[in-house]
């Protein structure tokens, strides 16, 4: 006997119907305000496609979003009786197993360009200042007592303000929140033009930030952008092993930039690549949104602490910045120090424009860029130290 | 009459020209926008003045270090 048409309408929850207007307003932002449209724009629609009942493009229950089927047979048949969806099976093989946000950490490293940090290694201190915010937000979100210790390690991470870390480090402590981590992470980067300035306003003094320095950085020579990556990789692999798949890809991915001869791997691996596994996370990411996994408690707690992280980040930054002036005869601009609060080149454009308006002679971007990708390597290093620490 | 150089800070394309020559601008007024690194750049006047001198295209690629406009204070 065949039953009436059916329509989802019938299994639609208010719960649904809320994550319809997050997703409509994750799209919106990323159409019409243009933040982050690369992310925000597959999340928001995975969102969309999660949040339908009944459609089976993620399937979920309570216990996660299953994809495991001991062999490839079965898994094929589950597929056909709507068990599994396309998504979960992005989801499970595709992220929760690292692949992709390795890979497109490869296609980062391929589109980095580390001069800026070549020629002023200081920026190193800066990045590294700049995790501030994520070691100081880890232990608050795990004395809250709302986080497990793992879960914790996630949301601090967030104040790397840098996505492949923080999806590689989510997926492997607490997959359960990739779905409210990734989000909250690509969207409070786009924020950072909004996040940083009221911050660095308050720790700076306008006469801080009209210091000028020199528009031009030193020349960098071909060797030092070759054996870069390959020193970066090494000492990182020795201090910190766990760092190794993300500094590797990333480390990696630049060596293709730079060798002079694999142009054609690198302008690959940043090309089309890169943009193919970016628009399947976002969409997986969205996914992971189902409104009863999304509307919690911890979402909020998790939008809130993540302030905290890229205000304590910005703060780092900004101190040590001022810390090595004590010690400089040639002053830098503190603001500089700012910019390791990767989110590229998001954090070294608030940098720039600040230092123009309170000196229009300055002209800091290039300065910033240096820190900038120091925080990008800094945040994988921090991510491979919580990773040994908690696995 | 003294005056002030305005050197291309970083390697980039010009995406407008704001003043000509005879222009007063005053401190901080965009003289020109430079696009470099996918990234729109204000270049601004560093002093009040007159401009003097501006030798810039819409659609020139510039250099860092060049000499494009000198302001007269």
């Amino acid at each position: 006997m065949f039953g009436l048409y059916e329509t989802a309408f019938g299994s639609l929850s208010w719960g649904n119907i809320i994550m319809f207007l997050i997703a409509g307003l994750l799209i919106y932002l990323g159409i019409a305000r243009k933040m982050e449209p690369i992310l925000l724009v597959p999340i928001g629609f995975g969102i969309l496609m999660v949040n339908l009942p009944l459609g089976g493009m993620m399937v979920y229950s309570a216990e996660g979003f299953p994809a495991e089927v001991p062999t490839l047979g079965g898994l094929i048949q589950a597929i056909g009786r709507g068990e599994i969806g396309l998504l979960n099976i992005l989801y499970t093989y595709g992220i929760e197993s690292e692949v992709i946000p390795l890979l497109i950490f490869l296609g980062v490293g391929a589109m980095t360009d580390f001069r800026p940090t070549i020629a002023r290694p200081v920026s190193f201190l800066f990045g590294a200042a700049a995790q501030l915010g994520v070691f100081i937000v880890f232990i608050i979100a795990y004395v809250s007592g709302m986080f497990t210790v793992n879960e914790a390690a996630c949301v601090g991470i967030i104040g790397g303000s840098d996505g492949p870390p923080t999806v590689f480090l989510t997926a492997a402590l607490a997959p359960r929140l990739l779905g409210p981590i990734t989000l909250v992470a690509y969207s409070y980067m786009a924020l950072v033009p909004i996040l940083q300035p009221p911050i660095i306003r308050l720790l700076t003094t306008k006469k801080e930030r009209a210091i000028v320095m020199k528009p031009q950085l030193r020349q960098v020579s071909k060797l030092e952008e070759i054996l870069f990556p390959i020193i970066v990789f090494l000492v990182a692999a020795l201090l910190v092993p766990k760092s190794v798949p993300l500094i590797g890809m990333f480390m990696f991915g630049n060596l293709l930039r730079v060798s002079g001869v694999t142009d054609r791997l690198a302008q690959a691996a940043g090309g089309v690549f890169i943009d193919v596994l970016t628009f399947l996370l976002g969409i997986t990411v969205g996914a992971l949104m189902p409104a009863s996994v999304f509307l919690t408690g911890q979402t909020l707690a998790i939008i809130g602490l993540a302030i905290v992280a890229f205000a304590f980040g910005t703060a780092g930054g900004l101190w040590t910045a001022k810390l090595v002036n004590l010690f400089l005869k040639e002053k830098i601009n503190p603001l500089i120090g700012a910019a390791g609060v990767s989110a590229i080149p998001m954090s070294a454009r608030v940098v720039q424009k600040m230092g123009q308006e309170a000196n229009p002679r300055n002209f800091l971007l290039m300065h910033a860029m240096g820190p900038n990708m120091a925080g990008a390597v800094a945040t994988s290093v921090v991510a491979g130290i919580l990773l040994g620490m908690l696995m | 009459m003294s005056q002030e150089n305005i050197e291309i800070p970083i390697t980039g394309k010009i995406t407008s020209v704001n003043v000509k020559v005879g222009d007063k601008v005053g401190e901080g007024d965009v003289v020109c926008l430079l696009e470099s690194m996918k990234m729109e750049n204000p270049i601004l006047a560093p002093v009040a003045g007159t401009v003097a001198k501006i030798e810039l295209a819409v659609g020139q690629v510039v250099e860092a270090g060049d000499l494009v406009a000198i302001i007269e204070y």
